[in-house]
């Protein structure tokens, strides 16, 4: 295990923080069918953390307990030194983790704007009747958090439909709306489920330049959980391998690269 | 102006009054069913607890006194005091907060994902049991609601005289139009046009349209879906006690307020179930449209009352042209 607090040089000379958020022998379970098996893990501040594996072998659920939509049955959570109780997914957000989803979750009637608007909501403070009421405090913080809104959507190059409803947008567009929705809320960490799924070649450079820019200027801790190892290989500092809801691997892109229960995994040697 | 035009005229700016009213209880179904995909058959229901609540304070009733009466052998029924009348409505509205509040906790809160049918069960199950319990805290007569219910009770004095319930002639041209009419038109229009600004510019209209659109999506941004659908109940039951008042004043406040809910139902199926603007311009059309067929074609050749059918006939014709409604978002099956 790693040190909490201490300083961590990867492979490539990258310096990344301390300790964020720690996962301890957790275990889910749907039915009979363990999603997840004891599964340990941790993420560092400042680092971009990927969860891979092959189909179905519990990435996405593991993204789900972090984000609070999956309770284990067994296991902590523990983030920013403290045990997580249980909560509820909107109480999970509102302690700054946000996360993108892989079939896209945007709300489609809206403009582009308003959606990243809807990411600055867990700061903003005012309460009901100050905001009917639309004045002073409530004006004040609406133009702050709409100068943040558009600074992000500046930096991941969406000022052209900006006014444009959602439903209208190209998948690839709508990816990027996601996560500019999901960076708007300045998390301390990151949850980007899939974010190159179903995207052409061009795309997926696109967007890997955004999330390794977003994780460079604003310094945000990522985790992502990726079909694509080239692109994983790439962009992580760290890699967590699952297969069959167990965890096989742990550690840089090239120590995963070459462990041979991964690629074992991967090229489809037959389980015992 | 010739006689039979002044007439027609006279019927068809009835009839936009009486859309109005419509066009209010079909706002709140909107309202919930936008946010949550509740089907509220109680809407009509929560008008006519709204309005019997907002009397029973005026006239300073003892709510339960039946029951009250009953279990003790007492008898009382009235406080003997009067409430001011904005008072009263400012009392009803927390009180229609807090119906709000319990609906959502005792029932819809146990119901999240179940199957849309189940949950409009779950509403006409509220809606008998609202209608009882009003029963029960307020008596089953009917009851004038007078916006001046006792001497220094009323509303501001300028509001008064408009409430007299008097007609009076526009513009010279022997047009005649009730004033408690234009009053409500007017509150209507403040009350729609408020909502949609709420809905809008402010942090908690916006959470609302992003629970509408997206529970998930939501979730991950932070908004407590418990919160809104409170939220949007209360804005439901606002719009009720509104509709409540309304209808209140015109024709007394009795348990057949609640079966206006039924005609909301047309209404809805014109204008679509997910548009403000669709409920308003809906109610509109079922307004004039029943009063005028009423007028030109029912009374004169088809012996009269169809006023009572006509709204859902004209639903009817909807369905099976544009089934989404006027304003409601387009069903597309992609496959």
């Amino acid at each position: 295990m790693f040190d909490q607090v201490e300083n961590y040089v990867t492979a490539d000379g990258r310096t990344i923080g301390p300790v964020v958020m720690e996962m301890k022998n957790i275990t889910l379970r749907f039915g009979g069918v363990e999603a997840i098996k004891d599964i340990s893990f941790d993420i560092r501040e400042g680092e971009i953390r990927a969860i891979i594996g092959p189909n179905g072998a519990g990435k996405s659920s593991m993204l789900n307990v972090i984000s609070g939509f999956y309770v284990p049955q067994e296991g902590e959570v523990w983030y920013k030194g403290a045990r997580r109780a249980l909560m509820k997914p909107f109480q999970v957000a509102q302690q700054g983790i946000a996360r993108t989803f892989q079939n896209i979750a945007l709300f489609e009637g809206m403009s582009v704007l308003d959606n990243v608007m809807t990411g600055r909501l867990t700061h903003m403070k005012t309460g009901l009747f100050a905001q009917s009421l639309w004045k002073g405090k409530a004006e004040k913080e609406e133009i702050e958090n709409r100068e943040v809104a558009e600074k992000i959507i500046d930096f991941l190059e969406i000022q052209a439909i900006r006014k444009t409803p959602v439903a209208r947008l190209p998948y690839g567009l709508k990816k990027r709306v996601e996560l500019a929705r999901a960076l708007a809320a300045e998390p301390s960490l990151l949850l980007l489920d899939e974010p190159m799924a179903g995207m052409n070649v061009e795309e997926k450079e696109d967007m890997s330049r955004f999330i390794l820019d977003v994780n460079d200027e604003f310094g945000t801790t990522i985790a992502l959980i990726e079909h694509d190892m080239g692109v994983v290989m790439d962009l992580s500092d760290r890699v967590v391998v699952m297969d069959y809801g167990r965890r096989i691997g742990d550690g840089t892109p090239d120590e995963v690269r070459n462990n041979q229960e991964v690629i074992d995994a991967y090229l489809g040697v037959a389980h015992d | 102006m010739p006689e039979q035009l002044v007439y027609t005229f006279e019927v068809f700016l009835n009839g936009l009054m009486a859309g109005v009213l419509y066009a209010l209880v079909a706002l709140g179904f909107v309202l919930i069913y936008k946010a949550s995909g509740i089907f509220n058959y109680a809407q009509g229901v929560m008008a006519l607890f709204a309005a019997m609540t907002l009397v029973g304070i005026q006239n300073g009733q003892v709510p339960f006194a039946h029951l009250i009466n009953a279990i003790f052998g007492t008898e009382i029924h009235h406080f003997g005091w009067h409430v001011h009348s904005i008072i009263a409505i400012a009392l009803t509205v927390v009180v229609m907060i807090a119906l709000a509040w319990a609906v959502q906790r005792f029932v819809f809160r146990h119901l999240v994902g179940q199957e849309p049918i189940l949950l409009f069960m779950a509403t006409i199950g509220l809606a008998y049991f609202m209608e009882g319990v009003a029963d029960l805290m307020w008596g089953s007569d009917i009851k004038t609601l007078n916006v001046c219910a006792a001497e220094g009770t009323c509303l501001p004095q300028g509001m008064n005289v408009w409430f007299e319930g008097s007609t009076y002639e526009a513009w010279g041209t022997g047009v005649f139009v009730d004033n408690l009419d234009i009053v409500a038109s007017i509150v209507a229009a403040v009350l729609v046009i408020g909502l949609v600004m709420f809905a809008q510019y402010t942090k908690q209209g916006r959470a609302m349209r992003a629970v509408a659109d997206d529970h998930q999506a939501a979730l991950s941004v932070g908004v407590s879906l418990n919160f809104i659908w409170v939220l949007v109940w209360s804005l439901a039951g606002f719009v009720a006690l509104v509709a409540g008042i309304m209808w209140g004043a015109k024709s007394g406040v009795q348990f057949s307020l609640s079966l206006i809910a039924l005609k909301a139902l047309p209404v809805l199926m014109l204008g679509g179930f997910t548009s403000i603007p669709g409920a308003i311009i809906g109610g509109l059309i079922i307004g004039v449209g029943e009063k005028l067929f009423e007028f030109l074609i029912g009374a004169p050749y088809l012996g009269g009352a169809t006023e009572n059918w006509f709204a859902y006939m004209l639903a009817l014709l909807f369905l099976v042209f544009r089934p989404q409604g006027l304003f409601g978002e387009k069903i597309i099956e992609r496959v």
